[in-house]
C-alpha cells in the first residue's frame, strides 16, 4: 500500500510541512526532510522550485527563486533523494509545477520519483481533466498518487467529480488566495471547513494554505484529517536556519 | 472535418492552449468560458461594442496604399493604419471589448498587466471611460523604463502596481495580475493584454482583435476588386495584432500569413525574443504553447529594442501556425527594425511603433511579386518610442 495511504489510516490529525528543495542552501534538501520527520511530522511536501510560481505567495516565490539562484533542478533534486528512503520512512509527496515536469518529461519524472521513493504529487496547473485524460494512467503505472486542490469556490459536482478520481486525499485551500501564513481564520473558513466536512467524501481532506501555528492547525483541523503548513516553516527556515526545526514543529503542534 | 486553424471546442489549437491554472481560478476562467461567446453575440453587445470603436476608438482605421514603400520594392504594399486608434495602437480593440464584457459579467474591478504600457494605458482609458476602478501590474524595471506610460495610467485614474517578484518585467507583471485575480476571485475582471494565458482568453481576444482583419475584406474589396491579399504581415510579441490580421484569413490558404518575431540581437545570441524558433512546448500563465525556456523547464527573460515584443512565450494560435507551417515565421533584429522604422518615416511620412517596424523590415530580406498585393498591419505609432529612436539615431 501507498505511503500516503498508510498514514491517512493512523487514528490521529496529521502534520504535513512544506518546504522548498533546495532552500536555504541547494544541499540542504535531505537533512530538513530527516529532521522533520525526527520532530514527528506525518508527511512532507518537496516543493521543486519553479521560475514563475503562479499559485504561490511572497514567501514561497522567494524561496524558489533562491533555491533555483541555488542551483536547484530536477535532476539534481532527484539525486539528493537517492537514499532517501535508508533514512525516512514518512510519505514524501513533490508538489511543482507542470512545466519542469513536461521538461523532464512526465513519464521519466513518474518513474524517477517510484525509483527514489517519493510517493505522491500535487501540481497546482495540471487541470483536473489532462490529468484524467493523459496522465493518470502513466501516475497508476509508477504507483503515484495525485492529490487535487479544491477551494471556497469549487462547486459541490466538481468537488464530487474530484473526489472520485483521486484517490489519496484532497487539498483542502483554506481561503481565496495564494500561498502565505495567516495567524487565525474567520467564520467564513469555519462554515466552509464544516461544509466540507460534511460532505462525506470518500478522500479525507487536509487543509493547506494560512496555517502557521498551534491556533490555526487546531482550527484546521477540527473537522479536516490534517493541515498543511509552508510559508510560516519557510519563514522559520529564513530567520533561524535549519538547527531549530524541532522547536517549530514542536510549537505547531502544541508540546511546550 | 474541415481543417481549421481556429480554436477547437475543448480551447486548443492543434495541441496548444487549454487552460493550465490552478484550481482556485477555476470558478473565474470557467464563467468567462461558459459566457463569453453568448455575452459577446448578443446583439446589444455588438451594437455598443461597434458603435464605441467607431465613435470612439475612430473606426475603421484606414487601408492606405504606400505608394513610395511599394515603389521602392517593387510590390503592392497596404498599410493598416491601427497606429491611427485612440491610444495609438491596436490594443484598445480588445480592451473595449473586455470593458463590455466585465460589466456584463457584473464585475466591478479591473486588472490588467502591461509590459511597455502600451496594453495598461489602453486598459486604464477603457476605465476611465466605464467609471471602473483599475489596477494595472507592471514590473519593476519595466515603470522606470517607460516613465511616459506610467503617468498616462496614472492620469487616467489607474493604480500602478510594481511587480517585485522573479525577473521584475512583463511575466512577472502576468503573474501578479494573476494572483491577484486569485485572490479577488468574485468583483475581478482580468483584462488580459494578448492573445495568451488559459482558454478562452486567446480566443476572446482574437475575435476582439478580428475586426482588424473584417475591415481588410472590404477596403480590399473596394480597392482591388478582391477581399483578400496575397500575403498578410505583422509583428508578434504575444499575437494579438497578427491575430487580429489574419482572423478572416485564417483558414484561406490563398492567402500567405507572415508573422514576425523579434530577434533582438540575434537569434543565437542569448539576447533575442524570437519565441517560435528559440521556445519549446510548456505551460506558460495558464496556456500550453511554445516558450523559452531552460532545459530544467525555468522560464527566461527574452530581450527585444522593442518593450512590446519580448514576452517568453507567444499565444497558441501562432504556436500552432508555426507548427502546422500555415504561418511563415521571419525573425528581425534591433538593428533592422530600426532601419526599417526610419525608412517608413522618410518615405511615407508615419513614424511607427518599434514593434511595428519589426514586421517593416522583412522587404529588405524577403522579396514579393510585382504584382502580390501585401497587406502590413501597422499596429502602433512611434510616440511612444521616440526616445528610443532619438538615442539610437542619436537625433
Ligand atoms: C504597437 C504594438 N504592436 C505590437 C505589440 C505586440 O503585441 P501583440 O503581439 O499582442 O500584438 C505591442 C505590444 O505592446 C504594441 O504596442
Amino acid at each position: 500500500m501507498n505511503r500516503i495511504n498508510q498514514k491517512l489510516q493512523e487514528d490521529k490529525k496529521l502534520l504535513s510541512i512544506y518546504f522548498t528543495a533546495g532552500y536555504p542552501s541547494l544541499n540542504d534538501t535531505v537533512g530538513v526532510i530527516e529532521d522533520l520527520e525526527k520532530s514527528g511530522v506525518d508527511m512532507i511536501e518537496i516543493g521543486l522550485p519553479f521560475s514563475d510560481p503562479l499559485a504561490d505567495g511572497p514567501t514561497i516565490q522567494a524561496s524558489s527563486t533562491q533555491a533555483l539562484e541555488n542551483g536547484m533542478t530536477s535532476e539534481i533534486l532527484f539525486e539528493q533523494l537517492k537514499d532517501i528512503r535508508k533514512t525516512v520512512s514518512i510519505p514524501l509527496i513533490i508538489m511543482g509545477y507542470l512545466n519542469p515536469m513536461m521538461q523532464y518529461g512526465i513519464e521519466a519524472f513518474c518513474l524517477k520519483c517510484k525509483e527514489v521513493g517519493v510517493d505522491g504529487l500535487i501540481i497546482p496547473d495540471m487541470p483536473v481533466d489532462v490529468y484524467h485524460n493523459d496522465y493518470q494512467a502513466i501516475f497508476e503505472k509508477y504507483g503515484l498518487i495525485n492529490v487535487f486542490l479544491i477551494t471556497p469556490q469549487t462547486s459541490e459536482d466538481r468537488i464530487r467529480f474530484i473526489d472520485s478520481i483521486s484517490n489519496g486525499f484532497i487539498y483542502m485551500v483554506s481561503s481565496a488566495g495564494t500561498t502565505g501564513a495567516k495567524n487565525s481564520f474567520g467564520n467564513t473558513q469555519e462554515t466552509y471547513f464544516d461544509r466540507i466536512g460534511n460532505m462525506n467524501l470518500k478522500n479525507p481532506q487536509i487543509v493547506g494554505f494560512g496555517i502557521s501555528n498551534h491556533e490555526t492547525f487546531t482550527q484546521a483541523t477540527h473537522k479536516a484529517k490534517g493541515a498543511i503548513i509552508g510559508s510560516a516553516f519557510i519563514k522559520h527556515l529564513t530567520t533561524h536556519g535549519t538547527k531549530t526545526i524541532d522547536t517549530f514543529v514542536n510549537s505547531v503542534l502544541g508540546k511546550q | 472535418m474541415k481543417k481549421t486553424y481556429h480554436v477547437n471546442e475543448k480551447g486548443y489549437y492543434g495541441t496548444f492552449g487549454g487552460a493550465y491554472i490552478p484550481e482556485m481560478l477555476y470558478p473565474n476562467v470557467e464563467e468567462l468560458r461558459q459566457q463569453y461567446l453568448d455575452i459577446m453575440y448578443e446583439e446589444s453587445f455588438q451594437k455598443e461594442f461597434k458603435q464605441l470603436l467607431k465613435d470612439y476608438v475612430g473606426r475603421p482605421s484606414p487601408l492606405f496604399y504606400a505608394e513610395r514603400l511599394s515603389a521602392k520594392y517593387n510590390t503592392k504594399i497596404y498599410l493598416k493604419r491601427e497606429d491611427l486608434n485612440h491610444t495609438g495602437a491596436h490594443k484598445v480593440n480588445n480592451t473595449i471589448g473586455q470593458i463590455l464584457m466585465a460589466k456584463r459579467l457584473g464585475k466591478t474591478r479591473i486588472i490588467a498587466e502591461t509590459g511597455a504600457g502600451q496594453h495598461g494605458v489602453a486598459t486604464a482609458t477603457v476605465c476611465a471611460l466605464m467609471g471602473m476602478e483599475c489596477i494595472v501590474y507592471m514590473g519593476e524595471i519595466d515603470i522606470s523604463r517607460q516613465a511616459p506610460n506610467v503617468a498616462r495610467m496614472k492620469m487616467l485614474g489607474a493604480e500602478v502596481r510594481a511587480a517585485k517578484s522573479g525577473s521584475r518585467t512583463l511575466k512577472d507583471a502576468t503573474n501578479e495580475a494573476i494572483r491577484d485575480w486569485i485572490s479577488n476571485p468574485v468583483n475581478t475582471h482580468y483584462i488580459i493584454g494578448s492573445v495568451v494565458g488559459p482558454h478562452p482568453y486567446p480566443d476572446m481576444v482574437a475575435r476582439f482583435q478580428a475586426v482588424i482583419s473584417e475591415e481588410i475584406e472590404w477596403q480590399l474589396q473596394e480597392k482591388e476588386g478582391r477581399s483578400y491579399p496575397d500575403h498578410v504581415i505583422a509583428c508578434v510579441g504575444g499575437g494579438s495584432n497578427a491575430a487580429g490580421a489574419f482572423y478572416q484569413y485564417l483558414d484561406d490558404e490563398r492567402v500567405n500569413l507572415i508573422a514576425v518575431e523579434a530577434a533582438g540581437k540575434g537569434i543565437h545570441s542569448g539576447e533575442s525574443a524570437a519565441t517560435s524558433v528559440l521556445g519549446e512546448d510548456g505551460i506558460i500563465h495558464g496556456s500550453r504553447t511554445l516558450l523559452m525556456q531552460t532545459k530544467d523547464g525555468q522560464i527566461t527573460e527574452p530581450y527585444s529594442i522593442s518593450a512590446g515584443l519580448d514576452y517568453p512565450g507567444v499565444g497558441p494560435m501562432h504556436a500552432h501556425l508555426y507548427d502546422s507551417k500555415r504561418a511563415e515565421f521571419i525573425s528581425i533584429t534591433d538593428d533592422e527594425a530600426m532601419t526599417a522604422g526610419l525608412e517608413l518615416s522618410q518615405l511615407e511620412g508615419i513614424i511607427p511603433a518599434i514593434e511595428t517596424s519589426h514586421a517593416l523590415a522583412i522587404f529588405d530580406t524577403r522579396k514579393f511579386k510585382e504584382d502580390e498585393i501585401i497587406v502590413l498591419n501597422l499596429s502602433g505609432r512611434g510616440d511612444k518610442d521616440l526616445n528610443t529612436y532619438i538615442d539610437y539615431f542619436k537625433l
